[in-house]
C-alpha cells in the first residue's frame, strides 16, 4: 500500500509537473498571478475550447451574432487573442479587461463598444449540444435493444444506463407520482440523464468535456424554469386554490392576502432553490479544483521547493475531489429530479372529501355504538 | 463575473437544445424504454408467482405422493395380514374338517370294531355255551351212570328249592 501510494505520488509529480511547468508561462506572463482571473476564466464560457496544455490555440466554435445591419456568423478563431473581425460594415471584437462587457463579443459603432445580440456557439453551447447527443445516442441504445430483445435485460453499459433509468422510474417518479408517473416521467428522466451526464462530462479535462455547464447559472435557470412551468401548467384546481384561497382562518388572507402573498412567493422560491443548488453545487466542486490546482502555483511563486511539495497535497487532494464531485454529480442530478418530481406532485394534489371522511367516520362510530350495545345485551 | 449574470445566448441554446432533446426521447426513447421496462417487470412478477404455483403444486403432488405410497404400504399391510388370517383360517378350517373325517372315519372304524366285537363275543359265547353244554352234558353222563349221585343231585335241588320258598 505505501509502495503504491509512492508510485502513485511519484507518477503525479512527474505528469503534473510537465503541464505545471507549461501552463505558468501562460498564466504568468504578465509576470503576475491573477488566481481570480484563471478561476473565472475555467469556470466560465468562452468563445472556441481549450486545447490541454497550449495556451493560445483553441478549438473555433461558430459565433453568431446580429448586430446592427443583421446576422453575422464568422469562426471565433477571427476573433481570437484580442484580433477585430471586419465583415462588411460590422466589426466585432472580444471585449477587453476594462471593458464592461468584458469576454464578450462587442460590436464597434462609431469607436464605441456595444453589445450585439450573441446567439454565439460557445463552449458551453457546445457542450450542451455534445450532452445532448450523447444523452440521445445513451437511450437510443437502450432503446434499440429492448426493441429488439423485449424480454431480455440488457448487460454491461446499457444495462447501467437502464438500472439508472429504472432506479429514478420506479424509486422517484413511481414513488412519489403514482398512476402519474406514465405521464410526468418522460420529462423527469431526461431532465435527470441530462443533468447528469452534464455534470460528468463537465469532470473530463479535455475536448468533449470540460465545460463548467451545470456550474453556470444560465443552464441550471432553464432547467428550473422548465420545472416551473411543467409544475403550473399541469397544476390540479386544488393546487391554485390552496395558493390563492389556502385553507387558513380568514383573516389570514382577507384584507391582506397575507398567506396567498406567501404562497405566491413560495412558487418563486422553489425554482430559485433548484436554480442555486445545481449551481452552487457543480461550481463549488470545479472551484475547488482550481484552488487546489492554483495553490501549486501560487506557492511555486514564492519558492520552488514549497511548490513542489504543494504539487502533491494539491494533486492529491484534487483527485479526491474530482472523486468525489463525481458523486456529488449523480446526487445532485438525483436531487434536482426529485425535488422535480415532489414539486410537480405538490402540483397534483386533489381535493380531500372532508364530508365524505366525515361520513365515514360517522358510520363507524355508529358500528362500534351498535356493536357494544349489542354486547351489553348478551 | 459572468458567471452569475446568466447569458442570453447560452439561456436560448439551452432551451432549444433541452426542446430538441426532450422530443427526440419523449417521442422515440422513453416509450420503448419504459413500456419494456413494465412489460418485463410485469413478466419477472408473473414468472416468480407461476414458479411459486408450480412449487407449491409441486409440493402437493409430493404430498399426494406420499399419501397415495403411504396408502398403498398400507393396503399391502392390510391385504398381507387379511391373507395371514386366510391361510391360517383355511387350515385351521381343513384341521377341522380333517379332524371331523378322522372322526367320522374313526367312528365308523368304532362302531364296525364294536359290531365285530359283538358278533365274535356272541359266538365266542355261543362255542363257550356249546362247549360248556358238551363238557356239562359228558359230565352230567359221568355223574349220573350211577343212581345213588341222581338220587343225591335230586335231593340237594330239592333242598335248594325249599330254602328259597322259606326265604
Amino acid at each position: 500500500m505505501k509502495k503504491l501510494l509512492s508510485i502513485i505520488a511519484a507518477l503525479l509529480l512527474f505528469f503534473v509537473a510537465t503541464p505545471a511547468a507549461t501552463a505558468s508561462v501562460g498564466a504568468e506572463h504578465d509576470g503576475k498571478l491573477d488566481p481570480k482571473e484563471i478561476i473565472f476564466e475555467h469556470l466560465g464560457d468562452g468563445y472556441g475550447w481549450e486545447i490541454p496544455f497550449n495556451h493560445h490555440k483553441r478549438i473555433p466554435l461558430p459565433c453568431i451574432v446580429i448586430g446592427t445591419d443583421g446576422l453575422h456568423v464568422f469562426s471565433s478563431s477571427r476573433i481570437a487573442d484580442g484580433k477585430t473581425y471586419v465583415d462588411g460594415n460590422a466589426e466585432f471584437k472580444v471585449a477587453g479587461h476594462d471593458s464592461k462587457y468584458k469576454g464578450k463579443i462587442v460590436e464597434i459603432v462609431d469607436g464605441r463598444e456595444e453589445k450585439p445580440l450573441d446567439l454565439s456557439i460557445t463552449k458551453n453551447v457546445c457542450a450542451v449540444f455534445i450532452t445532448v447527443l450523447v444523452v440521445v445516442a445513451m437511450m437510443f441504445a437502450v432503446a434499440r435493444f429492448h426493441r429488439r430483445n423485449p424480454y431480455r435485460a440488457p448487460r454491461k453499459g446499457l444495462g447501467a444506463i437502464e438500472s439508472l433509468i429504472v432506479f429514478i422510474y420506479d424509486s422517484v417518479v413511481k414513488e412519489t407520482l403514482g398512476d402519474k408517473a406514465k405521464k410526468f416521467a418522460p420529462y423527469l428522466l431526461t431532465v435527470f440523464f441530462f443533468i447528469f451526464t452534464m455534470n460528468l462530462m463537465g469532470l473530463m479535462v479535455v475536448f468533449p468535456g470540460g465545460a463548467n455547464l451545470t456550474g453556470n447559472i444560465a443552464v441550471t435557470l432553464v432547467l428550473s424554469i422548465i420545472t416551473f412551468l411543467v409544475t403550473n401548467l399541469f397544476a390540479t384546481k386544488h393546487y391554485w386554490k390552496e395558493i390563492f384561497w389556502p385553507d387558513v382562518p380568514l383573516w389570514l388572507k382577507f384584507p391582506l392576502p397575507i398567506m396567498p402573498a406567501i404562497e405566491i412567493f413560495g412558487m418563486f422560491t422553489k425554482p430559485a432553490a433548484l436554480t442555486v443548488r445545481l449551481f452552487a453545487n457543480m461550481m463549488g466542486g470545479h472551484m475547488i479544483v482550481i484552488v487546489l490546482t492554483l495553490l501549486i502555483f501560487i506557492f511555486a511563486a514564492v519558492n520552488p521547493v514549497a511548490g513542489g511539495a504543494t504539487t502533491v497535497v494539491s494533486v492529491l487532494f484534487s483527485i479526491f475531489m474530482l472523486l468525489i464531485d463525481v458523486l456529488v454529480s449523480f446526487i445532485q442530478a438525483y436531487v434536482f429530479t426529485m425535488l422535480s418530481t415532489i414539486f410537480i406532485s405538490l402540483a397534483q394534489a386533489k381535493e380531500e372529501h372532508h364530508e365524505k371522511k366525515v361520513e365515514a367516520r360517522e358510520e363507524k362510530e355508529n358500528k362500534i355504538e351498535a356493536a357494544q350495545f349489542a354486547a351489553t345485551q348478551k | 463575473m459572468d458567471l452569475f449574470t446568466p447569458d442570453f445566448g447560452l439561456i436560448f441554446w439551452m432551451f432549444v437544445s433541452f426542446a430538441v432533446l426532450f422530443f427526440i426521447l419523449w417521442k422515440f426513447a422513453w416509450p420503448v424504454i419504459l413500456k419494456t421496462v413494465d412489460s418485463r417487470a410485469d413478466l419477472i412478477d408473473k414468472g416468480v408467482e407461476y414458479a411459486q404455483n408450480a412449487k407449491q403444486q409441486l409440493d402437493e403432488a409430493k404430498k399426494n405422493a406420499d399419501q397415495y405410497i403411504a396408502d398403498a404400504r398400507r393396503q399391502q399391510a392390510d391385504m398381507l395380514r387379511d391373507a395371514d388370517r386366510i391361510k391360517t383360517q383355511i387350515i385351521e378350517e381343513a384341521r377341522s374338517a380333517a379332524q371331523v373325517e378322522a372322526q367320522k372315519v374313526m367312528d365308523a372304524a368304532k362302531v364296525q370294531i364294536e359290531q365285530q366285537q359283538k358278533e365274535a363275543q356272541h359266538q365266542f359265547r355261543n362255542q363257550v355255551s356249546d362247549f360248556a353244554l358238551m363238557i356239562a352234558e359228558k359230565v352230567v353222563k359221568n355223574q349220573m351212570a350211577d343212581t345213588k349221585a341222581q338220587s343225591k343231585l335230586v335231593d340237594t335241588l330239592l333242598d335248594e328249592m325249599a330254602d328259597k320258598k322259606q326265604a
